[in-house]
């Protein structure tokens, strides 16, 4: 097992019995207070979904600094806008679905082109936001907040650095858009775990050159390290990099490792179309073309289902992240 | 309630009539932008910035000041010519309207040009913005008020009565929003292509106070704004029924005139409307 040992990941990462499984949008909840008690500017809006984007621990201990705006996210991005330009630091919550989802004009105007600092805590993004189906399951959102100027956007992999991201956007100059998800998943970082916005971290790295380097982001970095486990049985060297903080993107550690390994995976749950893996290949296909394969969504709606059910129906489960590996490094030729 | 001097009346006439010549030298160097809506609220611009606001326009940043919200921000050529007029910056940039490298944009930029408050466009956003502002005001228990701008149409945007609404449920004393009631848009009057009325029983069942008034009436403007800074309970619309392209008569009521500017010759029969007139406007309260 080459598990990097400067992540400081938890024991036992690879034993999914024995991990503590939490939903990232949990560590949304907590970052926020931790936020708003080292700020007394940061303010916290929801749009009627108080409690399962987890912004109720905020709402309860800083009651006078939480507004609720009602089904109105078009409202809410703009409200933001406004309590910024006060010198309010505000977070907006609700499912990545409508913010920013439906909101998508308002953040660009009156918050990114605005130069305004807004966070946009979009929760219950992927398929595996389950049973509720594809109307609830944002699968375009990186793809539609990475495009405009001005923003930062972070896929944290798990509910610490959900947590961590959640914090550090609030000293963070300018708009930033934190994804989060609903599911239960993996907790393998740790409080030690290195986390800088923009910078991306090794969690696997063989001791040897490796063969294919898999960039990951969200709670699917989890999968990426089973699959490389499954890999290394094989006699495969494998990287796994969280690449949590997809725009700006970390271009030296993606080039190292194309130049290192010569082909990439890149893994996100989301529509490949536009999304993490497309951020990849722009840079790649720039600066070092290399085989990429990409495990996402392929130009199709999600569906009702358990997540662990969707996450196999759509191919983004630990099988698929091995299958496109020895596609990326076939391609080698 | 302190009433406008007859003199006070005067001197903001004839600024609004060098504004408005500004506007059309403005409009017309540009070759593109709106008309009709700026020349009607050039009154009201001019009554605001050179009476109304707590500004200053040497030191734009100052926390203190009252904020400005234009939420149809394609009427900015007339904020322009009165930011100008009032020394945020030379009268003669303004014939860098639109142009490229300006710092007047097509439409407002915050970060381009010191005293905007907010970019806008867009319609139906500027509402939301300045209750955001309003919010933020009352938490920290700043004293200055928030003035929204805003055009008739763009309520017929959703997202304008999604504001409407958290506005009456924050009882936003500190909110003043002043409607450019002017009857037209770009398609044509807003009653056919989308009626709005009845605007003040819309409003009220909002929980906002609602006040008419005659937007080329300096007098009675200022008295609908000292009203609403007198209400406590509730954020104010002033529904200020303008005639847009006032000042030029052949741009009068005419809904044609919404989204083009003059020709030169045509700016040229403007510009010796408003100033043979000496004007037109400063006439209706002799």
């Amino acid at each position: 097992m080459s598990i990097n040992s400067k992540a400081k990941l938890a024991e036992n990462i690879l034993e999914l019995d024995k991990l503590e499984q939490a939903p990232t949008r949990n560590g949304y909840g907590e970052g926020v207070v931790e936020a708003g008690e080292r700020n007394k500017n940061v303010v916290v809006l929801c749009a009627d979904l108080t409690e399962s984007t987890r912004s109720e621990g905020f709402a309860k201990k800083f009651p006078e600094r939480f507004i609720e705006i009602g089904v109105a996210e078009q409202n809410m991005a703009s409200v933001a806008s406004g309590l910024n330009a006060m010198g309010k630091i505000p977070f907006i919550s609700s499912y990545a679905m409508f913010s920013p989802g439906r909101n998508w004009e308002q953040i660009r105007t009156t918050i990114c082109y605005n130069e305004r600092h807004v966070v946009i805590a979009g929760a219950h993004a992927g398929v595996s936001v389950g049973p509720d189906g594809a109307t609830h399951q944002a699968i375009e959102d990186i793809a539609i907040t990475r495009v405009i100027a001005n923003m930062t956007v972070i896929v944290p992999c798990d509910a610490i650095e959900a947590r961590k991201a959640t914090a550090a956007a609030a000293e963070f100059a300018g708009p930033v858009y934190l994804r989060f998800a609903r599911e239960k998943t993996p907790v393998f970082t740790t409080a030690e775990t290195p986390f800088t916005i923009g910078q991306a971290e090794i969690f696997y790295e063989p001791d040897k050159k490796p063969d294919v380097a898999i960039v990951a982001c969200g709670p699917l970095v989890h999968n990426a390290l089973l699959a490389a486990a499954e890999l290394e049985k094989e006699g495969t060297a494998v990287r796994v990099i969280n690449n949590h903080t997809v725009k700006p993107l970390d271009e030296k550690t993606i080039l190292k490792a194309a130049k290192d390994a010569g082909c990439l995976v890149t893994v996100e749950e989301h529509q490949i179309n536009g999304g993490m893996g497309s951020a990849v290949a722009e840079v790649i296909a720039r600066n070092h073309p290399v085989p990429i394969e990409f495990v996402g969504v392929a130009n199709r709606f999600g569906e009702s289902g358990e997540p662990q059910e969707l996450i196999k129906h759509f191919g983004m489960a630990p099988e698929h992240i091995v299958a496109a590996a020895r596609r990326a490094i076939q391609r080698k030729g | 309630m302190p009433h406008l001097h007859d003199d006070t009346i005067k001197e903001l006439e004839e600024k609004a009539n060098q504004i408005r010549e500004s506007l059309v030298d403005e409009l017309v160097t540009a070759g593109s932008g709106h008309s009709a809506g700026p020349l009607g609220m050039a009154d009201i611009f001019t009554l605001l910035y050179f009476h109304v606001l707590n500004h200053d326009p040497r030191n734009p940043d100052w926390p203190d000041r009252d904020r400005l919200v234009l939420s149809n921000g394609h009427i900015c050529p007339v904020q322009y010519a009165t930011m100008a007029h009032a020394g945020y910056f030379p009268v003669k940039e303004l014939k860098t309207l639109r142009k490229f490298g300006t710092r007047l944009q097509g439409h407002p930029h915050r970060t381009s040009l010191p005293g905007i408050e907010t970019t806008s466009g867009p319609l139906g956003s500027g509402l939301s913005q300045a209750i955001g502002m309003a919010i933020a005001a009352l938490m920290d228990d700043r004293k200055n008020y928030i003035y929204c701008l805003m055009s008739d149409a763009e309520h017929q945007a959703g997202q304008t009565w999604e504001a409407a609404m958290l506005a009456g449920k924050h009882k936003l004393w500190n909110l003043i929003a002043i409607m450019d009631r002017n009857n037209i848009q770009i398609d044509g009057f807003t009653e056919n292509v989308m009626p709005l009325e009845p605007l003040r029983a819309k409003y009220e069942a909002f929980n906002w106070r609602v006040i008419d008034a005659n937007g080329h009436d300096f007098a009675e403007m200022h008295s609908a704004i000292e009203e609403a800074k007198a209400v406590y309970e509730k954020p104010t619309m002033i529904l200020a029924h303008t005639i847009p392209g006032k000042g030029v008569s052949y741009m009068e009521r005419k809904f044609e005139w919404h989204g083009k500017p003059p020709k030169p010759d045509e700016a040229k029969a403007a510009l010796a409307e408003l100033r043979t007139l000496g004007g037109k406007i400063k006439s209706e309260h002799e």
